[in-house]
């Protein structure tokens, strides 16, 4: 069933799943770009589009193949394993066991390693390698998101669509902005993206094993509710307890 | 070959970052499964249970890494 909170949610997801992997490729770009020219950046995004566009062709049809249950379940599966491991990782973030994920020093990062090559011959094949991996991978999150939150109500179309509203924001950003785009609310972006994802996780799962979700699909929101409270609550307290150690500690 | 393995690494790394919480939400989801297939409990009850299960196992990983982290010290 097709409803607006389904389309809404899946777009959503989608966007802003997308959106915090394109940011993170997108200062692999810049920096080959700013740190040893444009073109290995180019070439290597190229190359790298071409490849994750080979495999969506590839393995695209075969998803028409699997019954709609089996696949809500397997993509269940999948989403609940990537969507808890954002979670834990944006509740750690938030709570200061972890660093928050920074692009300024990530763009830092990659510009020492590439001014250290840039003596070497291979300097460019380098930049665009850096280039071409930053892409693929980060490209490859963003087809597992779109594949993930698209495929288990036949709505690949409209999580394709948020995928490349995000891509298009990011790029007109970029092009205007011309920098790091660390002004981006990355961590709080991620913690959101983990709560929705995992929210679908269950959902699917639940609609897998043939549960009859109460409200229909206005129950993703239900669950997403829940996380969110859970999450928060977990914040508090590890916020506290990080206090109370790191006192201790000092 | 070497970006395939590192693709392969990242790809597996997308769903496995702490592995006893990938492994105790695989083994949820698998309880879940058998409950209702073979158990015939009800599919409503099973995933409501699913989602409580995932909340107790997010909720262990991150004591357990908060822990980890002054136990170092």
């Amino acid at each position: 069933m097709t409803t607006l909170t389904t389309i809404t949610s899946t777009v959503t997801a989608a966007f802003l799943g997308s959106f915090v992997e394109v940011v993170e490729a997108f200062t692999i770009i810049l920096a080959v770009g700013v740190t040893q020219s444009w073109r290995p950046a180019f070439i290597g995004t190229g190359l790298a589009l071409g490849l994750l566009a080979l495999l969506v062709l590839a393995l695209g049809p075969l998803l028409g193949l699997i019954p709609i249950e089996l696949m809500q379940f397997l993509i269940g599966t999948l989403l609940v394993l990537f969507g808890l491991r954002w979670l834990r990782k944006a509740i750690l973030r938030a709570s200061g066991f972890i660093a928050l994920h920074d692009e300024e020093k990530a763009f830092a990062a990659e510009t020492d390693s590439l001014r250290r090559q840039s003596a070497e011959r291979r300097a460019d094949f380098l930049a665009g390698t850096a280039a071409f991996k930053a892409v693929l991978l980060e490209g490859i999150e963003v087809v597992f998101i779109v594949i993930a939150t698209g495929a288990g109500h036949g709505m690949i179309g409209y999580a394709s669509l948020g995928a490349a509203a995000a891509c298009l924001l990011v790029l007109i950003i970029g092009i205007f902005v011309h920098k790091p785009l660390s002004a981006v609310p990355e961590n709080s972006l991620k913690f959101v993206v983990g709560l929705l994802l995992s929210a679908f996780g269950i959902f699917w799962v639940g609609e897998g094993v043939g549960a009859d979700w109460p409200g229909a699909d206005l129950s993703l929101l239900a669950i997403l509710a829940v996380l969110a409270v859970f999450s928060f609550a977990a914040v508090r307290m590890l916020r506290q307890y990080f206090n109370t150690h790191a006192e201790v500690a000092a | 070959m070497n970006i395939l393995k590192v693709a392969l690494k990242e790809f597996f790394g997308m769903f496995i970052d702490d592995g006893a919480l990938a492994l105790a939400a695989l083994l949820l989801i698998a309880i879940v499964g058998v409950l209702v297939k073979f158990a015939h409990v009800d599919a409503l009850l099973a995933a409501t249970l699913l989602l409580l299960g995932c909340l107790l196992i997010l909720a262990e990983s991150v004591a357990r890494a908060a822990r980890q982290k002054f136990q170092r010290k």
